[in-house]
């Protein structure tokens, strides 16, 4: 009776030094839903991010068709990684476009730092009535400068086909 | 025995006997093409590399100027290939498979081909291999073969491995193509020279020229020379004529038995590899002090009335080139940059020479009837494909992954490994166009990989203006709070003086 307390305790010491040693701070879920939003930061879901849409899901106060910039492809991943049903892109929260970068017409910008203080990810250069600009390789895409923009100089430009983007096309006969 | 190097020949695993089609261009000299109208020059190098123009429109550029470069540590210049006025920049059709319009800089040459003044070149024996680097760069070479990489990029190797063998590439194993065969018929001198400039620059005294063992005048022309120098350290070496020997790796393989890891490159194993082409503009370069801006290309195809070799000022737009040639002859069925395994079709022939093009090729419905038209059936799993691939890869498996779109799955069988040379799509019963699915399964992964780069940027930027934005209310409030415990503590102060103040007024 002994011997089988001191192995109960031994393991006991390990297991609840493991515990503190190998303690996982925060969910794992939440990172791993996060990895597969497309991080556009743009607020559609109604959530302000994805870490916190990607929170909101993994607790179940939101579902898995919030996301327009994810698209449908967005949705399935999302479906794929919780085991759940693919179902269509919640049309409430907007619908998937084309990817596009803000661009400011510098000639009408007046330099009021409005669009700096909106940009989610800081891709916007610029200083009090000074001309500002848009880092284009960091831009996301999401319109939060568009609105309060007060002389409605950010046009959201499709990126459109260049060599940099094209794909190699499937096969067109494919029979199988 | 002693300085005598024994290169053991190597056979490939794999690999594909094809018909040549070489004594179209083979036989004639080459010759130099006309200046044309207009010079085109995309400015987008490479895959996606963004080029800046160092010239404005209206400008007179010369001859040998530099009018572009990219930046970066692989970055190159372009220089203008004859005298003339800068146009607009416009959008045309570039030498590219997607066959989309990119906007390229534009010389209306005057025909007067006028050349920047150059310095009287030092000879490369009291030059540093840094001076030649810087040289090279500065002469705007790249890889003449096919792939474009900048050449004082290549001569600078970043390996843990030390280099020992210059393996000179001169097996132009596909069909069609003889520039590099004519370079070595004509130029013997010139290209060896070249080559000791190299060996000079990598500080190492080995070197090999690989050439295929159906240039026969090629091989004896490069031997006749060595031998008349009597130079021991660069030796010919013939490699079987076999469909990709040519191949960087392939080749490198074949000399050495050195096998270039999968994710690795050739310095990996102790060897640098370069084009016939390229030691050519080498040459030109240190001891002509002449950048690249002319380079030999092989127009063929029974499409033309006379296949031959030019030498061809890059920029200059295909037609003007056909039309050299004694133009078109009877029906046209493709356009192909390139060779005819590896190339790819052009939509028409206003697009321009670039640095990287070794070859046009007119092709008859005749020459391309194997690809056309043929019904696709299903992978009945013969294997042949396994048979022949020269990287020994399992391309029914490959395409097996890539058509079902598991395309990790295939990176995991070694799609990143596979050269596209085709051997599978020729010999496949059911012509199944595997290297087209292969190209397609790589850009999608290539395409989801640069996605989930800028997501992680995106998120790294949220995350830090999220700590800013946190950091920056905590000062403010504590700002606000220190204010007010001195708001307070000047109270108090004038408090106890006000009796004072009182006083005074």
């Amino acid at each position: 009776m002994f011997w089988v307390c001191l192995v109960f305790a031994f393991f006991g010491v390990i297991l609840g030094y493991a515990a503190i040693r190998f303690k996982i701070e925060g969910d794992p879920l939440v990172a791993e839903i996060e990895a597969v939003l497309p991080q556009t930061q743009c607020g559609q879901c109604s959530f302000p991010g994805c870490k916190p849409y990607a929170e909101a899901i993994a607790t179940g106060k939101a579902d898995i068709n919030q996301c327009p910039p994810g698209g449908e492809a967005g949705v399935k991943a999302l479906a794929d990684l919780l085991g759940l049903e693919v179902k269509p892109l919640d049309e409430n929260f907007g619908v998937a476009t084309e990817q596009k970068v803000a661009v400011i017409v510098e000639t009408d910008c007046i330099g009021c730092t409005m669009c700096i203080q909106a940009c989610p990810v800081d891709a916007i250069l610029g200083a009090a009535k000074y001309m500002h600009t848009v880092i284009a390789f960091e831009c996301t895409g999401c319109d939060l400068c568009v609105d309060p923009c007060p002389v409605d100089c950010i046009v959201m430009t499709p990126i459109g086909l260049s060599v940099s983007n094209w794909q190699w096309p499937e096969p067109v006969n494919n029979r199988h | 025995m002693d300085g005598v190097m024994v290169f053991k020949r190597w056979t490939l695993d794999g690999g594909l006997d094809l018909d040549g089609h070489k004594d179209l261009s083979r036989q004639r000299s080459i010759i130099s093409a006309t200046i044309p109208d207009e010079l085109v020059y995309p400015l987008v190098f490479r895959s996606g590399e963004v080029a800046r123009a160092l010239v404005k429109t209206g400008d007179r550029v010369l001859k040998g100027q530099v009018i572009a470069e990219s930046q970066g540590a692989q970055g190159t210049l372009l220089h203008a290939a004859s005298s003339g006025y800068i146009q607009e920049n416009e959008l045309r059709t570039i030498a590219h498979p997607s066959g989309l319009k990119s906007l390229c800089l534009i010389i209306a040459t005057d025909g007067l081909d006028e050349a920047c003044s150059v310095a009287e070149p030092v000879h490369y024996s009291q030059l540093l291999p840094v001076e030649i680097r810087a040289k090279i760069h500065q002469s705007g070479i790249v890889g003449l073969g096919g792939a474009g990489f900048p050449t004082a990029v290549k001569l600078k190797p970043e390996s843990s491995c030390e280099v020992d063998t210059l393996v000179i590439n001169g097996a132009e194993c596909e069909p069609y193509i003889t520039c590099d065969d004519r370079l070595m018929q004509q130029y013997p001198e010139q290209i060896l020279l070249g080559i000791q400039v190299l060996l000079r620059a990598l500080t190492i005294k080995k070197c090999v020229i690989g050439i295929e063992e159906d240039m026969p005048e090629a091989i004896d022309s490069m031997q006749k020379e060595i031998d008349r120098q009597g130079i021991d350290y660069i030796q010919v070496n013939v490699v079987p004529a076999l469909y990709p020997a040519g191949g960087e790796r392939q080749l490198i393989f074949l000399l050495t038995g050195r096998e270039t890891p999968s994710n690795g490159f050739p310095v990996d194993v102790g060897v640098i590899c370069q084009n016939i082409g390229t030691v050519m503009a080498v040459y030109q370069s240190i001891f002509q002090g002449q950048a690249l801006t002319e380079r030999v290309v092989t127009l063929t195809g029974l499409g033309l009335k006379t296949p031959q070799n030019m030498w061809v000022r890059i920029g200059t737009p295909i037609k003007d080139l056909v039309r050299q040639c004694g133009g078109y002859n009877g029906s046209i069925e493709r356009l192909i940059m390139g060779g005819l395994m590896m190339g790819f079709v052009l939509p028409d022939d206003s697009v321009g020479i670039t640095k990287a093009t070794n070859c046009i090729l007119v092709a008859t419905p005749r020459e391309v009837a194997k690809t056309r038209d043929m019904e696709v059936l299903p992978c009945i799993r013969c294997g042949e494909c396994a048979t022949v691939c020269p990287v020994n890869l399992l391309p029914q498996q490959l395409y097996w992954y890539s058509q079902g779109g598991d395309h990790d799955k295939s990176q995991s069988f070694g799609l990143f490994d596979c050269i596209e040379c085709g051997c599978c799509d020729v010999v496949c019963p059911s012509h199944i166009p595997l290297v087209q699915y292969f190209r397609a399964s790589k850009s999608k992964a290539v395409l989801k990989r640069r996605d989930d780069e800028t997501a992680g940027l995106a998120k790294q930027r949220f995350e830090n203006q999220q700590l800013r934005k946190a950091q920056e209310k905590m000062e403010r409030e504590q700002r606000i709070r220190l204010k007010k415990l001195a708001l307070v503590k000047l109270k108090k102060e004038s408090a106890g003086s006000a009796p004072n103040a009182a006083d005074k007024s």
